[in-house]
């Protein structure tokens, strides 16, 4: 069973590119099926459903969803196996770029939306940095220079990625995808995370309301940067 | 160089008319049809360097072979430039640090970015500074400023322009500007101008690249009187934008 990570920030199109992977995928005599991890609520079983594959969804509610995406590999893989896939597109929620929910022998997908700006590069972190391929979405709605100044951002940031430029709505960039897809490795058992997740297990993970400094405990750091631990 | 088309299908999945086009450097050739006919989707393969895996099933050759895949994925390695139909831009810096980066991604001279700037300004009547922001530009201050760097900096054997004429710019300058010296040049127009300055125009309709008219030496006239006509408005316009008032013997044709 190959793996492939799919994240994101929301809205940069992440369920298109991965719908014209996966008729690529299909096409090409491949058995995709699809997890879809959100928080809250989500449609997109519906919409990828349309494709005639098997598709999962999974909702992290009160989780951080990508640590959920993260502990959960192992139970998405075995669904994966039981539908007859051979291969599992498992598309993140994507909400703090903090997180990069890519395990080492996995495709590890950034989708990133060139609309937002050549800065975006650096900003998005692990997510980015991490990420086997970089796919830039939304390429027809900006000049052919800024496409090309927010290609040079996204190799300042990963300079071993490979970028596909993609098109939601023509479906430009889904043979490609499918391409370094097919000549994806299995994945392996016991993955190890390629970047740590940041620190979270602090008072406010525990139910906090309280706003001020002074009601957390555990490290905390100050607006210009200074660490502290504060309790027992 | 030489590219060639080879045809694929149409949105009904029936064959392309024209089963092969090829375009030779130094060629300007139109795409003409009316919106949705495929016009874009045309100039998308091109752009792409298709080899039968969008939807239009056609193929792009350079000089009679597919091009290699690195060469498809790398922008720096692709022969090509695109003029697309974005008015405006996104990003959120100055014109000249926008041009610098661009060069440099280029691997071109930073210096460049007076020469953009100042070809800029002969393509629109209001001056685009080297401070200003990118963002405030107006459409034709953009599209100016899109097309001189297509010609200066980023300067391909291949053009392709979608629709130059929405642009609010001096738009035969600018289609000469780009053409340069040899270069194979598409442009998809439903400017009669325009459309008749090419030598070849391909005609879409439902998908389809149904035939292609040769511009005859009669088209040719045609599109000499209608240069003047062009003119004539451009003057009027700049005369009307300079806050002068137009007197009846001006606006006689």
């Amino acid at each position: 069973m190959k793996l492939v990570v799919i994240a994101g920030t929301p809205g940069s199109g992440k369920t298109s590119v991965l719908m014209h992977a996966a008729r690529c995928l299909e096409g090409s005599g491949s058995r995709p099926a699809v997890v879809k991890v959100d928080c809250l609520w989500t449609e997109d079983d519906k919409r990828i459903g349309r494709l005639g594959i098997p598709v999962h969804v999974a909702l992290s509610r009160d989780m951080c969803p990508d640590h959920f995406s993260i502990y959960n590999v192992d139970e998405m893989l075995e669904w994966a196996k039981k539908q007859d896939a051979d291969v599992l597109l498992n598309e993140t929620a994507g909400l703090c770029l903090r997180c990069a929910p890519y395990p080492d022998h996995c495709l590890a997908v950034c989708v990133i939306d060139v609309t937002t700006g050549p800065n975006t590069p650096l900003k998005v972190g692990p997510l980015l940095t991490t990420a086997d391929v970089v796919v830039t979405t939304k390429c027809d709605l900006v000049s052919q220079a800024e496409r090309e100044v927010f290609r040079e951002r996204v190799l300042e940031a990963n300079p071993h990625c490979r970028i596909v430029e993609a098109n939601g709505l023509t479906g430009k960039g889904g043979s490609d995808l499918a391409e370094i897809i097919r000549a994806l490795p299995p994945a392996a058992e016991n993955m190890m995370l390629r970047h740590n997740p940041p620190l979270a297990v602090c008072t406010l993970c525990s139910g906090e309301l309280r706003v001020s400094k002074r009601y957390h405990r555990g490290v905390l750091r100050h607006m210009d940067g200074f660490m502290e631990y504060s309790g027992e | 160089m030489r590219l060639t088309i080879l045809g694929g299908v149409d949105k009904d999945g029936c064959a392309d008319h024209i089963e092969t086009l090829h375009i030779d450097s130094g060629e300007i050739v139109g795409i003409v049809g009316p919106t949705g006919s495929g016009k874009s989707t045309l100039i998308s393969d091109l752009e792409q360097f298709a080899q039968r895996d969008t939807e239009s099933r056609r193929q792009v050759l350079i000089d009679g072979q597919p091009p290699d895949a690195e060469v498809r994925a790398d922008p720096r390695r692709k022969p090509v430039a695109q003029l697309s139909q974005n008015m405006h831009f996104l990003a959120d810096m100055t014109v000249s640090d926008f041009l610098a980066m661009h060069a440099k991604s280029r691997g071109r001279e930073e210096n460049l970015i007076a020469k953009v700037i100042d070809l800029a300004n002969t393509l629109t009547g209001e001056p685009i500074h080297p401070e200003h922001h990118l963002t405030a530009l107006s459409g034709g201050q953009s599209r100016a400023l899109m097309t001189a760097d297509i010609a200066v900096i980023s300067d391909s054997p291949i053009v392709l322009i979608d629709e130059i004429e929405n642009a609010g710019i001096k738009k035969q300058e600018a289609l000469k500007l780009l053409a340069g010296e040899g270069k194979i040049v598409v442009v998809v127009t439903h400017d009669p101008v325009l459309a008749l300055m090419t030598s070849r125009r391909v005609v879409m309709k439902k998908g389809n690249m149904v035939r292609v008219i040769q511009t005859s030496e009669e088209e040719q006239k045609v599109c000499n009187s209608l240069s003047r006509v062009d003119r004539w408005l451009i003057n009027l316009r700049e005369a009307i934008r300079r806050g002068e008032t137009v007197s009846a013997a001006e606006a006689a044709l």
